[in-house]
């Protein structure tokens, strides 16, 4: 008895999303249409109110369920960005789901939903509470993706998330199968002593790289990234903004713990499968980036470059990788709902506006929507002093360290291209000539989103240090 | 207790950019707001800059002004001073600032306060490069100019302003993130990226000092810029606005001298001495080569461009030399090249904010209609060509006087190249000023007015006093460069005794390189952070390095 209540005093933030959810589907279900305004809104109260028992509550380190999962800084640093990026999604949401009529209570309850299976996974050190945290999560966004039921795009974007998210479930689970069957456990821990003591044998290695690819194709990380475009640019955009961020921070998070914890002693084996991933990832989001025209492909194509960039983190297999990794996240988070906020602004007459060209001007007629955008963009190029700048300079910095030379090179190559498709942005907002204006009002909650993540941007570099140390200890927790 | 003067001339500008963006207000009652405040900001900032300058210690070559302050922690701080080398740029940066708001005050018409928010925010990156004592925070500053620059040349310039931007913008940044991973390089061999630490203790192993040469090099020479990479600064200055030009000719070329002098002479004194005769060969091409292209050109900007890249050629070599005469006289070059072409292009400005064309081929005999603008602009072409007398000939003499010490020919080969600069820049005075005025056109055009005056005479005054008294600079750089002659020198020795003796002092535990030797300290001995930083800067920082390096 005591041991259970033990274990589920550990998980209470994950237990309180997921009784808040089921409260919430209650309310829609007995409320009707009516209260999605309302279950909006409690969804983010939920979520904070989650964040701060994860911040606030437990010891620094307190281990759930037989050692299946695990709540420390690394956890709580990687849940944290998880939330952040949800309340973020759900904050931009809202009245765009009412203008295209499918403000659903059902949303803000599969955000949560998707919500605590993102919590399962950083936490999450067995394979098994890796899985089952990974398809809370997914089957959620699959719903997601298609929630414009009358569009066929967004049907088409769900479908497609569904079927290839099903191959790589798949392949990720047969990739736990064959780690299983090679080391007779599913404990992260437990694997990798089992590995450390008999060697990294041909099974193990076939396991590794079928989880991998499970891995890469949540990360979006190429091979794997052919869905990233399609879904970005079908799903409802804040959906798509929601998949920019929370997801994303799970799954590299996941990607970090389930590597680094359970085959530290097979790393020359994954260093060169994260390598080649890492440069593929970032070579091809920037050059396809270039040809784009829709917005939402282009962020498509970005965010699969900066994956790469988070990867050499991963490569590193260091600390200060980890590090690196843990802030390239948090800002690309800040940075990316910059950017799909003005995405979501892109409205004439109460429609989208989803071409790049809509931008034409846009520093003449909205300026200060076009400083924001600018200041993303500058941003996700890496230019100091934007905090892009410093998510890159601690990736590079780990890369350097752990003498990954030719990595650290093709990196900073990648990222002038990069620099080449998101001055082109630039340029459409502030050198060519206005397109028609798009439409003034914005939603508080849009406003505070776009307000909030430029001055996160911009004063970035002076809040660095408490920040980058966060960081660095939460890292620690995970490699030593 | 003393006011911390480098910030604050630092980010002076930035809270002017800060006051125009929160002016109410609209069109041209913003514009007009918007453009005092800059006028205000700028000469505020110049005059502190002068505070500074009159401040400054010539005798000492220690950094002065300290400032440093706790910023990224472990070993990475805001950390800020000047010595002689750095203290006359960010006097030139904020000398040259107030003229370029006051040529754009007319011929800017559209989006002013932007313009102006641009101009002020590059004015605190430009200084912050030249005052900024850590690498990462110059890093910072270096960088960050790029985008204010970018719009100015994207948003303000001429017809093919997108390409120009572009072109300069990935040019530049191409360079410099290759500088950023040798950053972090050094970063993690000596612990801190204090500049002022570094030059003291860090002796970086002779065989890793070759690749963060070229990586620095890969930076500095973009942003000089030398032959060959200097397509993209024509581009840059002939679609650029003029005050762009003028700022792009006069402080961000400086950015690349003054990168070799804080940076590749002393810290890879070994890579310096090794690489020196591929700087005197693309140096001697670029005065020879480039100067040829000028004599082609069609556009004034563009020649004028082209003649900077020549001038720069000097520098280069008169850098590399490592002589003192030769360190100097690039020191001086760049100063009176800030000066001089600043004026050349702001006299482009002149006559094209009347006729609207840069082509030579459109002017002609401006002399009858425009005396006192062909007196400034004739002070201004003699002083390129580096007549004496005027402020181009002492850095001139001096960098060929260096070179010499070291080699003739490099020399020889230079000097015909400020023969060719005479050939250029007198063949286009000739095309525009002198002939007869016979262009439908130009009959009416009116003489320099009052405002315009004002901003070329100081120049001329200038140009002069650099001319015939160069002391005024030479008294604030002398200790630094013989310091920094010294440096290199001694480091060379060093090195010298490494390869001679094969017993390398070791001094620190084993390099963090396998392979490298076991070379990782200079004389004297420990403590390895034996520098003490100036009351100023408060001290108790080295605790960050050593645990960075236990760390390890």
């Amino acid at each position: 008895m005591s041991a259970l209540s033990a274990d589920l005093i550990t998980l209470l933030p994950e237990l309180v999303l997921a009784v808040a959810a089921m409260a919430l589907l209650m309310l829609g279900a007995f409320r009707g249409e009516r209260s999605a305004a309302l279950a909006t809104w409690l969804a983010v109260v939920v979520l904070a109110v989650v964040g701060y028992l994860l911040l606030a509550t437990g010891p620094p380190k307190a281990t759930a369920f037989g050692g299946a999962f695990v709540i420390d800084g690394f956890a709580r640093f990687s849940g944290i960005l998880v939330l952040l990026g949800s309340v973020l999604g759900l904050l931009m949401s809202h009245r765009y789901l009412e203008d295209l009529r499918i403000a659903r209570f059902e949303y803000p309850v599969l955000i949560l939903l998707a919500t605590l299976g993102m919590l399962l996974m950083v936490s999450a050190t067995s394979f098994i509470a890796l899985y089952m945290g990974f398809e809370l999560q997914s089957l959620a966004l699959y719903v997601l993706a298609a929630f414009h039921r009358d569009s066929q795009r967004s049907t088409e974007a769900g479908l497609k998330y569904f079927v290839l998210g099903a191959l790589s479930s798949g392949m990720m689970l047969y990739g736990i199968s064959l780690i299983y069957g090679f080391t007779g456990t599913t404990g992260f821990g437990e694997v990798a002593s089992v590995i450390k003591a008999t060697g990294t044998g041909v099974g193990v290695i076939f396991g590794l790289v079928f989880l991998i690819a499970g891995l890469a194709f949540k990360v979006s990380a190429v091979p794997f990234h052919m869905w990233t475009p399609d879904v970005y640019e079908g799903a409802p955009t804040p959906i798509t903004a929601l998949f920019s961020m929370a997801p994303k921070a799970a799954a590299m998070a996941l990607f970090l713990r389930a590597i680094l914890t359970t085959f530290p002693s097979a790393t020359p084996q994954w260093q060169q499968i994260v390598w080649v991933v890492s440069v593929l990832s970032m070579f091809l989001g920037a050059f396809a980036a270039i040809g784009q025209t829709n917005i939402k492909r282009f962020m498509a194509y970005s965010s699969i470059a900066n994956m790469g960039y988070v990867l050499i983190g991963l490569a590193a297999g260091t600390a200060q990788g980890v590090q690196g990794a843990l802030i390239y996240m948090l800002i690309y988070i800040v940075t990316n709902a910059g950017a799909f906020g003005v995405i979501l602004a892109m409205r004439r007459g109460g429609v989208m506006a989803e071409e790049i060209s809509d931008l034409s001007g846009l520093a003449r007629s909205r300026p200060g929507m076009a400083f924001v955008f600018a200041a993303m963009m500058f941003s996700l190029a890496g230019i100091p002093p934007l905090a892009g700048f410093f998510s890159k300079f601690y990736v590079f910095l780990a890369a350097i360290n752990a003498h990954l030379y030719v990595l650290a090179v093709l990196g900073v190559l990648a990222s002038v291209i990069g620099a080449y498709y998101y001055l082109r942005i630039v340029k459409i907002m502030y050198f060519d000539e206005p397109a028609p204006a798009f439409d003034e009002e914005l939603t508080l909650s849009l406003n505070t989103v776009l307000v909030g993540s430029s001055l996160f941007t911009v004063l970035f570099i002076f809040a660095a240090a408490p920040l980058v140390a966060l960081a660095g200890a939460a890292a620690k927790t995970l490699v030593p | 207790m003393h006011l911390p003067l480098l910030s604050i001339v630092t980010f002076l500008p930035l809270l002017g950019a800060l006051l125009i963006l929160v002016m109410p207000g609209e069109g041209e009652r913003l514009a007009k707001s918007a453009r005092w405040i800059a006028l205000v900001t700028t000469l505020a900032t110049l005059a502190i800059s002068l505070v500074i300058w009159a401040g400054f210690d010539g005798s000492s070559a220690a950094f002065q002004f300290e400032e440093k302050a706790n910023w990224l922690g472990f070993g990475i701080s805001y950390h800020m001073g000047v010595d002689g080398i750095s203290v006359l740029f960010v006097v030139l940066t904020a000398g040259l600032m107030p003229f370029c708001i006051l040529a754009s005050w007319e011929s800017i018409k559209v989006r002013v306060a932007e313009y102006m928010i641009a101009f002020l925010l590059l004015e605190t990156l430009m200084i912050g490069v030249f005052c900024a004592l850590d690498l990462v925070l110059f890093y910072v500053f270096f960088e960050g100019g790029l985008i204010p620059m970018f719009l100015i040349i994207g948003v303000w310039g001429g017809v093919r302003r997108v390409y120009a931007s572009f072109k300069f913008f990935l040019y530049t940044l191409l360079g410099s993130v290759l500088m950023l991973l040798a950053i972090l390089w050094m970063y993690l061999y000596a612990g801190t990226t204090d500049i002022a630490v570094l030059l003291q203790s860090a002796r970086f192993p002779v065989g890793m000092q070759a690749f963060l040469w070229f990586a620095f090099l890969a930076s500095f020479a973009v942003k000089m810029p030398m032959w060959p990479v200097h397509t993209w600064l024509p581009d840059a200055h002939v679609e650029a606005p003029t005050a762009g030009s003028v700022i792009l000719a006069g402080i961000l070329l400086k950015m690349g001298g003054y990168g070799f002098l804080r940076f590749s002479l002393p810290m890879f004194a070994s890579a310096s001495h090794s690489f020196a005769p591929l700087i005197f060969v693309l140096s001697v091409m670029a005065i020879i080569y480039t100067s040829f292209v000028a004599l082609a050109q069609e556009d004034m900007k563009k020649l004028i461009a082209y003649s900077s890249v020549a001038h720069m050629g000097f520098v280069t070599m008169g850098i590399f030399s490592l002589t003192h005469e030769g360190i100097e006289g690039g020191i001086y070059q760049m100063l009176s090249h800030g000066v001089v072409s600043g004026a050349l292009f702001l006299c482009v400005g002149v006559i094209y904010d009347r006729m609207h064309t840069r082509e030579i081929a459109a002017y002609g005999g401006l002399v009858a209609r425009m005396p006192m603008y062909a007196a400034c602009l004739m002070v201004f072409a003699l002083a390129n060509v580096g007549l004496p007398g005027t402020g181009g000939f002492v850095g001139e003499f001096l960098t060929m006087l260096g070179t010499f010490r070291v080699n003739t020919w490099v020399v020889i080969l230079a000097a015909t190249g400020a023969i060719l600069s005479a050939a250029y820049m007198l063949y286009l005075y000739w095309r525009v000023i002198f002939g007869r005025l016979v262009k439908p056109a130009l009959q009416t055009i009116q003489d320099l007015s009052l405002r315009e005056f004002a901003i070329l005479s100081p120049l001329v005054i200038i140009t002069i006093i650099m001319g015939v008294y160069p002391n005024f600079v030479f008294g604030v750089t002398h200790a630094s460069v013989a310091n920094l002659v010294h440096q290199s020198e001694m480091a060379m020795a060093h090195h010298q005794h490494v390869a001679a003796t094969g017993t390398p002092p070791v001094y620190g535990g084993s390099p963090a390189e396998g392979g490298e030797g076991g070379e990782r300290l200079y004389a004297p001995p420990p403590p390895r952070f034996a520098w003490s930083p100036s009351p100023a800067s408060g001290g108790g920082t080295q605790s960050h390095e050593l645990r960075m390096r236990a760390a390890r």
